[in-house]
């Protein structure tokens, strides 16, 4: 198969219409507007449907109408634009609808700029919205992973019933790279839960309300388990050069590309140091984590925002090693030189 | 008319399993509610029309929240204000079912406004059942925005100002003066010769759907005792003196007659040929394996940084390098500054030439730095490598480089662009100077690649002279050298 050289937001919309979506629903902003604008052209090609939606919340709620039919949907935003569609999404979590949200940060807080930051960490692997729910949260770094995470989204989306999230930053979904696009998805599984606008429907119900507090109680006991078995099976993560590593470095998105060059060049001056990327934040590689603190000396954690990520590397670690803090914001990037001598600072201590 | 029986419509469940109220005989509706009135001759119209196996109904928050516990069809219940949009998501995926929005004057004037507004602007071919009754019923009664004006409410104890709370809000008539609704009416619950007309609004909005023409309204004015603290009778009269004054009953709309129905077609999944519909290239491109010559003076990997005024076409110039890289089998990346830096200002973008995996797509240090406009030599000579190159166009850059730890290459690339006859390729003399003067990609590998990066095909054939010019120049200098 011949590669393609495509900009990772263009190659979400293909790998999400090679995974079988074929709703659209989206609304304006730098740096995803590419993926609505590939979505309007394609989507219609594919015999799909796309909508410029009159806001992100109402684009989120569409989605939510589309997804309760049991079709794959998705949309895509930025981060002032995720903020506003948590509602929406807090509603997909308890009414256990698949769907697949987009999200290329950019620098917050406010309308911040459109540079590229991480600073979404929290909202999309917290939980933004209200309630107890989680959402499964994917990084590519490359256009190749920007489909083909898209495409594995929503068959996460789908086999938990549950919004899944490819969170990028401006840098993954502004770079063109050579992409090999898999075959398309033929045929999708039916969802005998979902209104089908025929006889069957008279007893299906899409919702997230329940009045009995034992009740809610029970379906929150559901979706944490949902969420444990998700946790045993869905933890996802590269590693580079860590196998020898007294020093690992923790990174995702476009970070991770930066540490590989700055593994590389740490590697040729004779230091023994590593990378441990999570591909799935949530639910994130924290027991490999907790294996990897076993034999290393030190991690340090490198992120686009505030120390979000490095959280969870903490949690992880739990106090066995240090866990040191490198990070750029309002859309800075480091570059593999800063890193280098950041490490070898750590390293001197 | 109906022939009927008396008794429950078939749209309605025998027994209301999911009402949490502890009798699931009857609804969970105050004693004077209009909801419960209007669930009847709705449910009757879907019974009577042969609609119920794929009517699905939206219910968003507010007293009818609880809608599909008595309604015997699809039911998605969801956010407050968000039924148009929920319904808009659905009605795309099943044109042909019958989408129901019923909505409260809270959930539909107030929070969810905009989205009322934009799908009935958008003709959205679903049918909006709007309760209006001058008060958020659910929450306990709090002001809305059809409350009238001296209204007493939780929220306005001592009666609604027009000075604090505005007026209320007519949404027929406000929805009328858009040009895609197809029918629009206000009709209100009291006699039962105004109930009788509830009744025929209901169902001219469902056969509207039906017939594919297109996007209805009903606003059906509806007592709330229990928020107007009143009884039935008085909230009745209180109806029929108070609020029709300023909600006056009537058509404001009807094109039924004049619109052409919509095609409702099915959507049906379909995978063929899905990767010649997006435009993924099919066949082997020719990966011609001519690297570079041993008179390269770049290493394993080329970190370029190209710069300019944005509108010299510095972004093709970088993704036609990313382009042809790739196609002579390296691994390559190509990251633009984006946003309003483009759109006028400076452009620069890094691109990757590479034997092995590109980390960092960022170039912090470049090999090779190839700019068109002083202000961009000046702000990234400093940053390239020792031993590295600069290619600078000579037309618009009238000084040389100062560093003497790099080479320098300079073209007048505006002006051989000029006498091609377009000043727009000299983007492609820089490329043809830089592949001759590093051997980095064979220039057939950059032509092949042209069809890929140059979208109108009348301009390859100028393209390609220009870079011919480029490396005709760029020879030229090694020859005199």
């Amino acid at each position: 198969m011949p590669r393609q050289l495509i900009k990772g937001n263009e190659a979400v919309v293909k790998g999400a219409i090679l995974a079988g979506c074929r709703f659209f629903f989206g609304y304006p902003i730098t740096p995803a507007s590419e993926i609505a604008e590939a979505a309007a052209y394609y989507m219609p090609l594919a015999g799909g449907t796309f909508l410029q939606a009159e806001s992100e919340i109402a684009s989120i709620n569409m989605v939510y109408g589309a997804a309760s039919g049991g079709v794959r949907a998705m949309t895509a935003s930025s981060s002032p634009g995720i903020s506003l569609k948590q509602e929406g999404i807090s509603y997909c979590a308890g009414s256990e609808l698949p769907l697949v949200v987009i999200d290329i940060m950019r620098g917050g807080p406010g309308l911040g700029n459109i540079a590229p930051e991480q600073s979404d960490y929290n909202q999309m692997v917290k939980g933004g919205g209200h309630g107890n729910y989680k959402l499964l949260v994917l990084a590519p770094n490359s256009a190749q992973e920007m489909c083909d995470l898209t495409m594995l989204a929503f068959e996460l989306a789908d086999m938990y019933q549950n919004p899944a999230v490819v969170l990028a930053d401006g840098f993954v979904g502004q770079m063109m790279e050579p992409v090999k696009f898999p075959q398309p998805v033929k045929k999708l599984e039916d969802k005998p839960w979902a209104i089908h606008a025929d006889k069957d429907d008279e007893f299906r119900l899409i919702s997230s309300i329940q009045l009995e507090p034992e009740i809610l109680e029970q379906h929150n006991r559901h979706l944490q388990a949902k969420y444990a078995r998700a946790e045993q099976q869905e933890v996802r993560f590269e590693e580079y050069q860590a196998e020898d590593a007294e020093l690992i470095l923790v990174g995702y998105g476009v970070v991770s590309r930066i540490l590989y060059s700055a593994v590389d060049n740490l590697r040729a001056e004779g230091l023994q140091v590593g990378l441990h990327r999570p591909i799935s934040l949530w639910p994130f590689p924290k027991r490999r984590i907790a294996q990897l603190a076993e034999t290393v000396d030190a991690f340090l954690a490198v992120e686009l925002s505030n120390g979000q990520m490095v959280d969870d590397v903490r949690l992880a670690v739990n106090g066995a090693r240090p866990v040191h803090f490198y990070n750029r914001m309002g859309g800075m990037v480091p570059s593999p030189e800063e890193i280098s001598d950041h490490v070898k600072k750590i390293l001197k201590a | 008319m109906s022939d009927k029986k008396l008794g429950k419509a078939g749209c309605f469940y025998d027994i209301y399993e999911r009402s949490a109220t502890a009798n699931k005989d009857v609804t969970h509706y105050c004693p004077g509610c209009g909801h419960g009135v209007l669930h009847k001759l709705i449910a009757e119209a879907i019974d009577d029309f042969g609609i119920r196996e794929k009517t699905i109904l939206i219910s968003p928050v507010g007293c009818s929240v609880f809608a599909y516990y008595y309604f015997r069809v699809g039911n998605i219940q969801c956010a407050h204000g968000r039924a148009p949009a929920v319904a808009t998501g659905i009605k795309r995926v099943y044109p042909q079912s019958i989408v129901i929005s019923y909505q409260g004057d809270g959930d539909l004037a107030a929070i969810g406004g905009n989205n009322i507004l934009q799908a009935a602007n958008r003709g959205e071919n679903i049918t909006v059942f709007f309760v209006n009754n001058a008060i958020y019923g659910m929450t306990g009664g709090q002001m809305a925005p059809t409350t009238l004006i001296g209204q007493k409410t939780t929220t306005t104890p001592r009666g609604r100002s027009q000075i604090n709370e505005g007026y209320p809000m007519k949404i027929a008539e406000l929805f009328s003066a858009l040009e895609a609704p197809v029918y629009i009416e206000r009709v209100a619950l009291t006699d039962p010769k105004n109930t009788n007309k509830v009744r025929r609004a209901v169902r001219k909005a469902l056969k509207t759907q039906m017939e594919n023409k297109g996007f209805s309204l009903v606003e059906v004015l509806s007592a709330c005792p229990s928020g107007w603290k009143m009884s039935s009778v008085q909230a009745k009269e209180w109806i029929d003196e108070a609020m029709v004054k300023h909600f006056p009953l009537g058509v404001f709309k009807d094109r039924t007659e004049e619109v052409q129905p919509s095609e409702a077609k099915r959507h049906v999944f379909n995978a063929d040929d899905l990767h010649k519909k997006l435009d993924i290239p099919q066949n082997i491109q020719a990966s011609r394996e001519i690297r570079r010559t041993a008179s390269s003076n770049i290493g394993q990997n080329a970190r370029i940084i190209i710069a300019g005024f944005g509108g010299q076409g510095i972004l093709l110039l970088g993704v036609g390098l990313a382009q042809a890289g790739m196609q002579a089998g390296y691994q390559v990346s190509w990251i633009p500054s984006y946003g309003p830096e483009m759109r006028g200002g400076t452009a620069n973008c890094h691109v990757n030439l590479s034997d092995k995996r590109i980390g960092s797509p960022i170039v912090s240090k470049p090999d090779v730095l190839i700019v068109m406009n002083l202000p961009s030599l000046d702000k990234f000579e400093d940053c390239v490598q020792a031993g590295g190159l600069i290619v600078y166009d000579t037309s618009l850059i009238k000084k040389s480089p100062r560093r003497m730890d790099v080479s320098a290459l300079g073209i007048p690339a505006t002006e051989i662009a000029d006498e091609l006859g377009n000043a727009r390729v000299a983007n492609m003399v820089m490329l043809g100077a830089l592949i001759a003067e590093t051997s980095i990609i064979d220039k057939e590998v950059v032509f092949d690649a042209l069809p890929d990066f140059i979208k109108r095909k009348n301009l390859i054939s100028l393209n390609k002279q220009a870079i011919e010019k480029g490396i005709e120049f760029a020879d030229s200098l090694v020859s005199v050298a």
